[in-house]
C-alpha cells in the first residue's frame, strides 16, 4: 500500500509495500508479512558470502553519496579482536527528503532486520541508530519495535539461537543538520559537538570510539533483507538503465506538484513519469520551471533537463546534477528563484558547524549578498562575487556542507541569471526589507 | 551537592540536582550501552530538559560532574544543538519549518499566523501569558506535507494559516 497515496501502477513497491499499514509495525505483524526470514538466512551464511552477495546486487548507499554498500562492508577488518560498530544514519534532514521517516515509522522491523544483517556481516555486536531529535513519532515507534525484537529473540545475546550477539541502541539527536555527515554523527554519539572529522582515518579503520565502524543509511539497510531472501541477481535485474544503478529508490516529491509524497521506482525510471504521472504534475495553469532532484545539496536542473532525465545515479549526473538522497523539489513558473536560492543558503549558513573558515564565512556572506540583491540594493558585480565565494567554498573544507551551499547558487546563476539581473536592475519589486 | 551558577542573563540560581532518584537511575541504565560515560551526554541533556524545561548553567555543571567532563565542554555541546534551551521557554514550544521546500508552499504565511495567534509576536519570544514560545526551524523532514510544525513532541503536518487557531487551542 502507498502512503499517503495509494501505490501508483508505475511504482515498484518493495520498501514501501506496508507504508500506512499499522499492523506491519508490530513484530507479529512483520513476521506474518515475511519479516525476519532474511536475518535468519543471513545468520546461517558465511560472512564473506553475505558481503559478496550485497556487492553483487549492486546496492549503493541511499543517503546521498551512492557508495557501493557491499564494498563498504568489505573494508571492515576481519577478526581483529576489536569491537566493531554499525551506525544507522536516521538523521534525515536534507531539505526535500522525507523517505527514511516513513521507513522508521511504518516498517521499523524492516530497519532492525537490515541493521542486524549488516552488523552480522561486519562483525559488529552493537548498532547505534541515530534518530534526529525532531522525529518524535519515529522515535516512539522504533523504541517499541526494538523492545519487541529483544523479547522475540531477534536482538540480544543469542539472536535466533545462532550464538551471535547483536544489540541496538537508539541515540537521539538534538537539532543539527551536520550530524547527518557520518563523522559528525560519530562525534555526536560520543557526546561531543557534531563537527565532522578529517578523513583519513576512514571510519572502517578508526570510527566510533576509535573502533572500526560502518555507517549506513536507513533505506540502504532496509533493502538488505530483500537481497538476502531473493538473491543478488534478482535485485540487480531491477534496473531500466545503467547496470551501475540497481534496485528500487524511494523518491520524496515535494513543492509545486498536485500529489506530493514518497514514490518508489525501479532505477532508471524517467523523471517525467515521477513528476507528471505519480506526483500528479503541476497545479492547474502552471508549468514546470526547475527541479532539484536529490535534496537541496545538488545543482538545480532546468525544466528541459529534468523532462529528459532518467532517475538513477548516472542519468542525473548526465544532466548536470545528482540523485543524492532522492529528495525531489519541484518548482513551477510562479517560483522566485532568487528568493528560493537565498532560503537554501540561509539554511546552510544556519547549519554550518563553523569549523572551516570557507564554510562559516562563505555560507554567511553568500546569504548576505543574496539579501542585498533581494532588498533591491544589489550590484552587477555581486553575481561574480557570489561565484567567487562559491569557488572558495567548493572542495576546500573538511565536509561538503559548504559545497552544498554553493551548488544551488552556481547552478541558479547559470540557469536563471535573468531573475538576478531583474532584481539588480530594479525591474523587480524587492521582497526583503533593507537591513 | 547543590550547584549555584550565574546564567547568561546575569541571574544566579540555586540548583536542585536533576540526577537523583529515578532520573539518576535512568541515566545509569544507559552506561552499559556506551563504552564511555561522556557518550551519555546528549541523552543526559534531554533528561535535564524534560525535567526542568531548559538547561541552566548550574545544570550543565551538574551533568559535567556526573559524566566526568568540564562545565565548559558541556556548554559547548549544549549550544551546538538547537533543540536544547539555554533559557526558560513557554509552556508549549512551537517549531515551524520554513526551509525552502516548505517556503515554496506557504510556510511564511503559516509562521506569521502562528506568531500572531500564539501571542509570541516575534521569533524566539514567549507570549505574555507564558503559554507559547515560537521559533523558526530548519527542515523538519516532512517536506511533502507542508507546513509541518512541532508543538512540544507533537508533529503536526499540513498546517495552513486557517488551521492555526484550532491547533493552538488544544495547548493550554
Amino acid at each position: 500500500m502507498g502512503y499517503p497515496h495509494p501505490s501508483h501502477p508505475k511504482e515498484t513497491v518493495l520498501l514501501s509495500k506496508y507504508f500506512g499499514d499499522p499492523v506491519a509495525r508490530t513484530y507479529a505483524g512483520w513476521v506474518e508479512r515475511g519479516g525476519y526470514q532474511g536475518l535468519r538466512k543471513a545468520l546461517a551464511m558465511p560472512r564473506a558470502e553475505l558481503i559478496d552477495m550485497v556487492k553483487a546486487s549492486g546496492l549503493r548507499g541511499r543517503g546521498g553519496a551512492g557508495f557501493p554498500t557491499g564494498l563498504k562492508w568489505s573494508f571492515m577488518p576481519k577478526d581483529d579482536g576489536k569491537p566493531h560498530y554499525l551506525v544507522c544514519n536516521a538523521d534525515e534532514s536534507e531539505p526535500g527528503t522525507f523517505k527514511d521517516r516513513e521507513i522508521l515509522r511504518w516498517t521499523p522491523h524492516a530497519l532492525i532486520e537490515g541493521c542486524a544483517i549488516a552488523a552480522y556481516a561486519i562483525q559488529a555486536e552493537r548498532i547505534y541508530v541515530y534518530i534526529r531529535g525532531e522525529f518524535t513519532e519515529p522515535w516512539t515507534v522504533m523504541t517499541r519495535a526494538v523492545e519487541e525484537a529483544y523479547a522475540s529473540g531477534a536482538l540480544g545475546a543469542n539472536v535466533f539461537g545462532s550464538g551471535t550477539r547483536i544489540d541496538v541502541v537508539l541515540h537521539r539527536g538534538a537539532g543539527a543538520y551536520i550530524c547527518g555527515e557520518e563523522t559528525a554523527m560519530m562525534n555526536s554519539i560520543e557526546g561531543k559537538r557534531g563537527n565532522p572529522r578529517i578523513k583519513p582515518p576512514f571510519p572502517a579503520q578508526a570510527g566510533l570510539f576509535g573502533m572500526p565502524t560502518t555507517i549506513n543509511n536507513v533505506e540502504t539497510l532496509a533493502a538488505t533483507p530483500h537481497i538476502v531472501m531473493r538473491g543478488a541477481e534478482w535485485y540487480k535485474a531491477m534496473s531500466l538503465s545503467s547496470p551501475k544503478s540497481t534496485g528500487t529508490k524511494l523518491l520524496s516529491v515535494c513543492g509545486h506538484v498536485q500529489r506530493p509524497g514518497n514514490y518508489e521506482v525501479t532505477m532508471g525510471t524517467p523523471m517525467r513519469d515521477l513528476i507528471f504521472d505519480m506526483a500528479g504534475g503541476m497545479r492547474p495553469g502552471r508549468t514546470l520551471k526547475a527541479i532539484i532532484p536529490g535534496g537541496s545539496s545538488v545543482p538545480i536542473m532546468s525544466a528541459a533537463e529534468a523532462e529528459d532525465c532518467l532517475l538513477d545515479y548516472e542519468g542525473i549526473v548526465a544532466k548536470g546534477s545528482m540523485l543524492g538522497s532522492g529528495g525531489v523539489i519541484v518548482m513551477d513558473d510562479s517560483t522566485d528563484m532568487v528568493k528560493t536560492i537565498w532560503r537554501y543558503t540561509k539554511f546552510y549558513a544556519h547549519e554550518s558547524c563553523a569549523q572551516c573558515t570557507q564554510c562559516r564565512e562563505g555560507t554567511a556572506w553568500t546569504t548576505k549578498v543574496l539579501e542585498r540583491i533581494l532588498s533591491g540594493r544589489g550590484k552587477q558585480a555581486d553575481l561574480q562575487l557570489l561565484l567567487d565565494l562559491a569557488d572558495n567554498m567548493t572542495g576546500k573544507t573538511i565536509c561538503v556542507l559548504s559545497d552544498s551551499c554553493a551548488a544551488p547558487v552556481v547552478s541558479g546563476i547559470q540557469k536563471f541569471r535573468g531573475e538576478f539581473d531583474a532584481y539588480i536592475a530594479g525591474a523587480r519589486v524587492p521582497v526583503l526589507a533593507a537591513v | 551537592m547543590i550547584h549555584a551558577a550565574e546564567n547568561a542573563d546575569g541571574t544566579v540560581d540555586s540548583h536542585k540536582p536533576v540526577f537523583v532518584g529515578d532520573v539518576k537511575a535512568k541515566l545509569e541504565a544507559l552506561f552499559p550501552k556506551y563504552p564511555t560515560k561522556q557518550a551519555c551526554l546528549l541523552p543526559a541533556l534531554w533528561m535535564i530538559q524534560e525535567s526542568r524545561g531548559w538547561i541552566s548553567e548550574a545544570a550543565m555543571a551538574e551533568v559535567g560532574e556526573v559524566l566526568g567532563v568540564t562545565p565548559a565542554f558541556v556548554k559547548g555541546v549544549v549550544t551546538f544543538y538547537t533543540m536544547y534551551h539555554t533559557h526558560p521557554v513557554g509552556r508549549h514550544f512551537i517549531q515551524v519549518c520554513t526551509t525552502s521546500p516548505c517556503g515554496l508552499c506557504g510556510a511564511e504565511e503559516t509562521l506569521q499566523a502562528i506568531l500572531r495567534e500564539s501571542g509570541c509576536g516575534e521569533l524566539g519570544a514567549t507570549s505574555p501569558d507564558g503559554r507559547f514560545t515560537a521559533i523558526e526551524v530548519e527542515c523538519l523532514g516532512a517536506c511533502g506535507f507542508a507546513t509541518p510544525i512541532l508543538v512540544d513532541d507533537d508533529f503536526i503536518e499540513g498546517v495552513t494559516p486557517e488551521r492555526v487557531p484550532g491547533i493552538l487551542a488544544a495547548y493550554k
